[in-house]
Formats: C-alpha cells, structure tokens, sequence
C-alpha cells in the first residue's frame, strides 16, 4: 500500500466523526476498531504457527483486573490497565515458558492454551462474589460516565478515536515485528526449531518474547473493552468461544496480512449484527453456528483467508505452510 | 509372473525410476542389485503399491497393478518385506504375524500359516509374546519376513535383508531365503550386498541412478565388470 | 477429626468414581489422536448432544432407559463418523492445526446448534437414585453405576482392541500407519471404525454424565479442558498415560471441591498441570507432537 493511499485513507478515519455522526454506526466501528485489534494482536503470534486457542483468557483477564481495580481498589484505569496488562504478561510467562522449554508445539500447545482461557473462565465464575461470576460486572460510574480519570467517555465520537488509535498502534506492532530480525527468527523456529536452535537462534527466548507481546495486545483490547461497554462477563470477554472467534476471524480474514484480522472483524461483527437485527432474540446462537460452519468451510477451502487469498491471487508467493 | 514395462516413478518432483522394466517369471527368483540411491527401494515400494507409478505398467499374472488400489495389492499375492524391517514396535511377535494375515482369505488360513512361519523360524515361536520392538535385528528381520508369508503370498519382495546385519546374521538371513524359494516361492530381492544375493538368485538387474544398466544370470553377473564400475565408478 | 476424616474418604471415592468416567473420556480422544492423529476439540460438544438425546429419549419420549441408552451411544457413534468423512477426511493432507481448528470450528457449530435448537435451559434426566450410605459416607448411586459403566467400556475397547484383526488394525495404525497398505488394510475404513468407536464411547460417556448433571449448550466446557489436560498429560495416544492421569486429575477436583467451589478444583488441576509440565516433561512426551 502506498504512503500516499495509506495517509490519505488514515485522514479519511480519522475524520469521519466529524462528519458522520450516527451514533449507532460510530458503535459499531469502534467494536469493529477494538475486535480488530484483538485479533491482530492474536494474529502476531498465531502467524508464526503459534495458534494459541487461549487468548480469550487474556482479553478476560485484561477486562476483569481493569474492572476489579476500579470498583474494589479504587485505582483509575490509568494504572489499572497497566496493572492488567501486567497480569496478562506474567500469566502467557507462567504458561508459556515451560512449553516453550519442554518443546509442546503444535497440537499440545492448542490443547494447553484451550484449557487455559477454559480456567480463565472457571476462576472468573468461582471467584463469583467478587467479579459476579456468570451474571457479569459493572464497572461503577464516575461523575456522570464522563471523566478522564475514570477513562470513561459518553461521546461515541471520543471512543471511535481511542479505538482508532489503539486498532493503528495495533497495526504497527504488526508491522514492526514483521520488519524485525524476530520474524525471521520465529519464522525459521516454525519450519524447523532444532535447525533454528542449531543456527544460533534462542528459540525459547523468542517464543516467549512474542507470546507475551500477544498476550499484552490482547489484555489491552479487554480492558478497552471493559472501559467502553461498561459491562464484562465471561461470556463476552473470556472463554473458549471467544478464542474460537479469534481465530476463525483471522483465518477468514487472512492471518499472514496485516489487514487480515481487521477484515475478518468486520466480516464476523458485521454477520452478528444483521443476524440479530434480522431475527431479533430468535438469533441467539445462529451468528456462532455460521461461523463454526464458515470456519470449516474456509478451512478447507480457503485456508489462507480472504485478504490471503486475494493476495495470493494477484502477487502469487511461494507458501509452504497451511492455515 | 511379475512384469514391469517403462515403469517411471518417484517422490514428488524428484524422479527416481526412469523406465525401468523387468519382469520374474514363475518359479525364479531374481535379484535387483545397485549402489546407493539407485532406486531400489521405490521399485519395490511401486511394485507393492505404497507410492504410486507416474508412467508404465505393472502386472501380476496379468492383473493390472496399477488400476488396482494400493491395499488390495496384497490380495493378489505380493507381498513386501519393508526396508528396515518396519514392525510394529509395540505389538508382540505374534500380534505383528496376526496383522500379516489380516487378508480375508488369510485369516482362513491363520493357523496353519503361524505354523509354517514358526517351523521356518523356531526363535519366533519361542518369543511369540515378546514386543517385536525389543528384539534383535536379525529377530525381527525373521518376523518380518514370518509376517509377510502369512498372507501365503506367491510373490515375496525382500527389501535389502542385510542391511544393518551383521555378517553372519545375514549368512542365515540368506539361507532362510534358499529354503523359502525351495517351497516354490517366488522372490524379488533388492539388496546392496552382491554376493549374497547372486548366490540365491536365477537372475540379477543392475539398477544404477533409476535405469537398469545390466541383466543377465547370477554366474554372468559375478563376473561382470559392469557390476564393479558400477558400485566402485561414475 | 473422625468426621473430617469421612468427608475427606468420601471425596477420595468420589474421585476415584470421577476418575472412571474421565478416563474413558480420554481413552476417546487417545484413541483418535493414536490412529487419525486429530484432536477432536468437539469431543465433549459430541458428548453434549448425546446427553440431549438421552434427556429427549427418557425424559420426554419416556423410551426405556437402557434402550436409550444404546440408541445414544450408537447415534453419537454416527456423529463421531459424520465428524470424520465430511470434516476431517477432507483435511488429512493439511497442517495439523488446520484440522484443530477445523474441530473447533466445529465446536461453535455443535454449541450453536445445541442453542438454537434446545434453548440455554439447563435440562435435568429426572432420574432420582438413591444414595447410598456407607459407613458414615454418602455415595451416591448413580456415580457408582457410571463408574462401573465406565469400566465395562474400557475393557470392551481393551478386547475389542487385542482380540479381533480389526483391533489390531487399529493398534498397528497407530505405530506405522504408511505399511498398513502392505498388510492389505483399507486406512481409511479404519479410520470411519475408529471415529465411530471415539464417537461411541463419547455416547456411553453422555449417558454417564447425564445421570449425575444437567445437560445445556456449553456443558461440554465443563469437562473438555479438563479431558484435553489428562491427554496432554498422560500423553496423546498414550492409554494407560490418560488413564493414569484420570484418575489423577480426579482427586484433584474432588479434593478441590470439597474444601472451596467446584470450579477451584478445576484451577487445582491446571496449576498441577503446569507444575507437572516443569518437573517431568517426560511425562507429556508421546510419539507425536
């Protein structure tokens, strides 16, 4: 993409609500900006082969900590969510470093990330005095619902802009770490860890290094979240589901792009939002049972995404992996 | 009984066999001798159907092999020795010969197949229950070639039987194959070590880089100085 | 202390009865990652549509309950098989993950179904059997008679697996699955019997459960982590590894329980986990990755 396109499309974003001001369409995109860059976020490690099936525990944990600082500790966001984001790295560490060491790749370390964001989800709902368990938590209101403080803002226009900020910080995480020696590390570990190893690569150093790199994204996006719908529960933010949307948008969308994520976001909160308008209460569970089918129907045929595919089409690369 | 003509094969864009035709006619039993990386194995393995021919034709008294699907290869009488022997580690001797008697029209035939493998190979019999993993090489050399007769076959190919055994292991290795084609079986062996198989084999093929260089009887072939160049030369 | 004793000896049985059930869940998925080498990361989604079938045959059709039974395990049996030729068999070819993330995209499918069609009500088999009192313990019944079940099961696989030729088809597969061509074996009818028999024993396990929990949508979250870890520990593939860490993970839940909230059991069973992956990674190395 052109300097010129991408100055030019960023200043259009940037500027739209100013002129455009539904405040239900302005909703939608800052869910689409924060959804987008929690799958980019999962996308940085997932591209190298590391499919974690766990970051639903992350976001979680990054909404809860955020939320629980707030009402029980008193802290502001501004350390709460730095707070979180500490939580998220130390929990990916404590998981990821003894698979990482003891060489669990592939179908252990799935298994094992799924069982996390499943734990994630079982402590979120026993510790059920404190953060509500399965009915949810309410960050509690300060002066009005607007104060910087707080981090809580009532104009949508306000939170389309943290979004788009956070969703562009998102992107260039992704660009950096695609530009950096780290790719190529995490790249060659992915085709062959013991030829890395061999070449002098630390392999386990840098699993771990973009492991908790996604993780701290992801935990990011739950507390953005947390602040902007005023309302977490397990469901939501947590869980295996919520892992399972992460990547099956990313696979729709096209994992080793940059936008890829993003489309998929819009694709799958697009697909929920006019399954709900279309069918009302009657669509609970139609917009999952959609995706597990698009999900294994893009799996099969279009393992590289859309984004992927296009791409591929127009400038055909040499890919030797799947997904 | 067996004929290959033109046969090409290989692993994806890498050929190995270019051409390669031979046939083994009732009643013989012939050798494929050849360095190295000349292909012999993906002979055997195209014959055996577990890779597929890209060109050519193989028949087995005159069924089609290649139109035939890769598991029912078996049911028209060939079986394959694998190389390195290829056991199932963890299941006992006897398990491992069961399995070689998986066909229908074997497990008809169980009882008195395990008897004619354990009465070629006594030591079988002995560790019957034993996992075939924790046997020696030239044990489980006997159990896959045990297992590969129960299926009664009327073609055995022998995928390098020497290899990784020690000499005179592999002296004994030779003379159960004199003894097996002595009951009428036909072999095809493919193996690196010359002179033991020249002196169990009718006839030889010199397979060199996935052509045949040379055929002809086991004596001519001793004496050839084909053979030399070949294992020794360009 | 007499009385904290008998509580602690109930929660020892109760595990050990947890254990049964958990171990033939996991001799399941073992048994498909030993021979097609794929996770079902739907499996205890498979085992939640047979906990409906169960509730809808007993509860509202009032079909006699063993023949209920036997209908579920034979259905969930040709779902383990529909799983197999339209999902997985497509996908043999492809990166492992690929297949994971297919059964996952599965799992969504299983659960949304589940949702649109039964609604997130919790539904209960409305069996009431007795509990049994021993020695001071309660006991209840119906654990008894699924751990009992459970066992049956498990050793119907054993003989299953080392008494007929296709048993040891499926044994073999599993050790050397490119010569099973040489001894005449069709792989991929192995693998639709193998699927069948993964999805079957997950239909023994729904009838299991659904004696002793209410049956909703995502209940399978409630014991598919916990299945996944006992596989991973003991080893994918490896039966008496699963079976072992079971019963292990087990006590760790039952033990969890009766000191704190059920879900801290769960969390006691991961922390142990992730303690067992620092001190012996030998115990989670299987024959594959």
């Amino acid at each position: 993409m052109s300097r010129y396109l991408a100055g030019i499309a960023g200043a259009g974003l940037v500027a739209l609500p100013f002129v455009y001001h539904q405040p239900y369409h302005l909703h939608l995109l800052v869910v689409i900006l924060i959804w987008s860059f929690a799958y980019t976020s999962w996308s940085v490690m997932g591209r190298f082969g590391l499919v974690s099936l766990g970051h639903g525990g992350f976001m979680g944990i990054g909404a809860y900590v955020t939320a629980l600082a707030w009402n029980h500790g008193g802290l502001t966001p501004w350390i709460g969510i730095p707070l979180a984001l500490v939580a998220g790295g130390v929990l990916a560490l404590v998981v990821a470093y003894p698979c990482f060491r003891f060489r669990i790749t592939g179908h252990y370390f799935a298994l094992v990330t799924l069982a996390l964001s499943g734990i994630v989800l079982q402590v979120i709902t026993a510790t059920r005095d404190h953060t509500g368990g399965s009915l949810g938590y309410t960050p509690t209101r300060h002066q009005g619902g607007s104060s910087l403080y707080a981090m809580q803002f009532t104009g949508k226009a306000t939170w389309y802009l943290i979004a788009l900020g956070v969703w562009a910080a998102g992107l260039y995480v992704w660009y950096r770490v695609d530009r950096s020696m780290m790719r190529y590390a995490l790249e060659a570990i992915s085709e062959d860890e013991d030829g890395a190893a061999a070449a002098g690569v630390h392999v386990t150093a840098e699993k771990l290094k973009i492991t908790v790199l996604s993780a701290v994204m992801t935990a990011l996006a739950g507390a953005l979240y947390c602040q902007y719908q005023m309302f977490i529960s397990p469901d939501t933010v947590s869980g295996i589901s919520i892992s399972l949307q992460m990547v099956f948008a990313v696979v729709v969308g096209g994992i080793y792009v940059s936008l890829g994520p993003t489309v998929g976001a819009i694709i799958t909160i697009l697909l929920a939002e006019v399954l709900r308008i279309s069918f009302g209460t009657r669509a609970v569970g139609w917009d999952n049972l959609v995706y597990g089918v698009l999900l294994v129907l893009f799996i099969v045929f279009l393992p590289r995404g859309i984004v992927g595919s296009l791409l591929a089409a127009v400038r055909p690369r040499k890919e030797s992996r799947a997904v | 009984m067996l004929e290959l003509r033109s046969v090409r094969a290989g692993y994806g864009g890498f050929q190995a066999l270019f051409d390669v035709s031979l046939e083994v006619r009732d009643g013989e039993a012939v050798g494929v001798i050849g360095p190295n990386g000349a292909g012999k194995t993906t002979l055997l393995r195209v014959i055996s159907g577990l890779i597929r021919p890209t060109a050519g034709a193989i028949a087995m008294q005159g069924v089609d092999l290649v139109a035939t699907p890769a598991h029912r290869i078996v049911a028209v009488g060939i079986a394959h020795v694998p190389e390195s022997r290829r056991l199932f580690p963890r299941m006992t001797v006897e398990d491992n010969l069961r399995m070689g008697g998986f066909l229908p029209a074997a497990r008809a035939k169980y009882q008195d197949r395990l008897a004619f493998v354990y009465d070629l190979f006594p030591r079988l019999r002995e560790r019957r229950r034993q996992l075939a993993g924790t046997m020696s090489g030239g044990e489980q050399q006997m159990c896959a070639i045990g297992r590969a007769l129960m299926s009664d076959p009327k073609l055995l190919l022998l995928d390098e039987p020497s290899a990784g055994l020690a000499p005179v292991i592999v002296e004994q290795v030779f003379d159960l194959v004199k003894r097996i084609r002595a009951g009428g079986l036909n072999v095809l062996i493919v193996e690196q070590n010359v002179r033991q198989v020249l002196r169990v084999v009718d006839r030889a093929y010199l397979l060199k880089a996935g052509s045949i260089r040379a055929a002809g009887s086991a004596a001519e072939l001793l004496e050839s100085e084909t053979i030399r160049e070949a294992y020794l030369g360009v | 202390m007499a009385i904290f004793d008998v509580f602690l000896l109930e929660a020892l049985i109760n595990g050990v009865l947890l254990g049964g059930v958990l171990a033939l869940l996991s001799l399941g998925l073992n048994l498909v990652f030993g021979v097609i080498d794929v996770v079902w990361i739907c499996y205890a989604e498979l085992i939640m549509f047979g906990m409906y079938g169960m509730y809808f045959l007993y509860t509202v059709y009032h079909w006699p309950l063993l023949i209920a039974a036997v209908a579920c395990i034979a259905g969930v049996g040709v779902l383990g098989v529909m799983l197999h030729v339209l999902v997985i068999a497509p996908l043999l070819g492809a990166a492992p993950i690929n297949q994971l993330l297919a059964t996952g995209g599965v799992l969504f499918f299983l659960q949304s179904a589940a949702t649109v069609m039964f609604s997130i009500e919790f539904r209960n088999l409305g069996l009431r059997l007795p509990v049994l009192k021993l020695a001071g313990m309660f006991i209840s019944y119906s654990r008894l008679l699924a751990f009992a079940a459970a066992l049956i099961g498990m050793v119907l696989v054993f003989l299953f697996l080392n008494r007929t030729y296709t048993g040891a088809a499926i044994r073999a597969i599993a050790q050397d699955r490119q010569i099973m061509v040489l001894m005449g074996v069709d792989t991929r009818r192995i693998y639709v019997i193998t699927s069948a028999l993964g999805g079957g024993l997950a239909g023994l396990a729904a009838c299991l459960l659904v004696l002793q929990y209410d049956v909703h949508p995502f209940v399978g979250l409630s014991f598919g982590p916990i299945t996944f870890l006992i596989c991973v520990l003991g080893g994918l593939g490896n039966f008496g590894g699963g079976f072992v860490a079971a019963f292990v993970f087990a006590e760790l839940i039952s033990l969890g329980g009766l000191y704190l909230d059920l879900e801290w059991g769960y969390v006691f069973a991961f922390v142990f986990f992730i303690v067992m992956m620092f001190v012996r990674p030998e115990g989670l190395m299987a024959r594959r990755s």
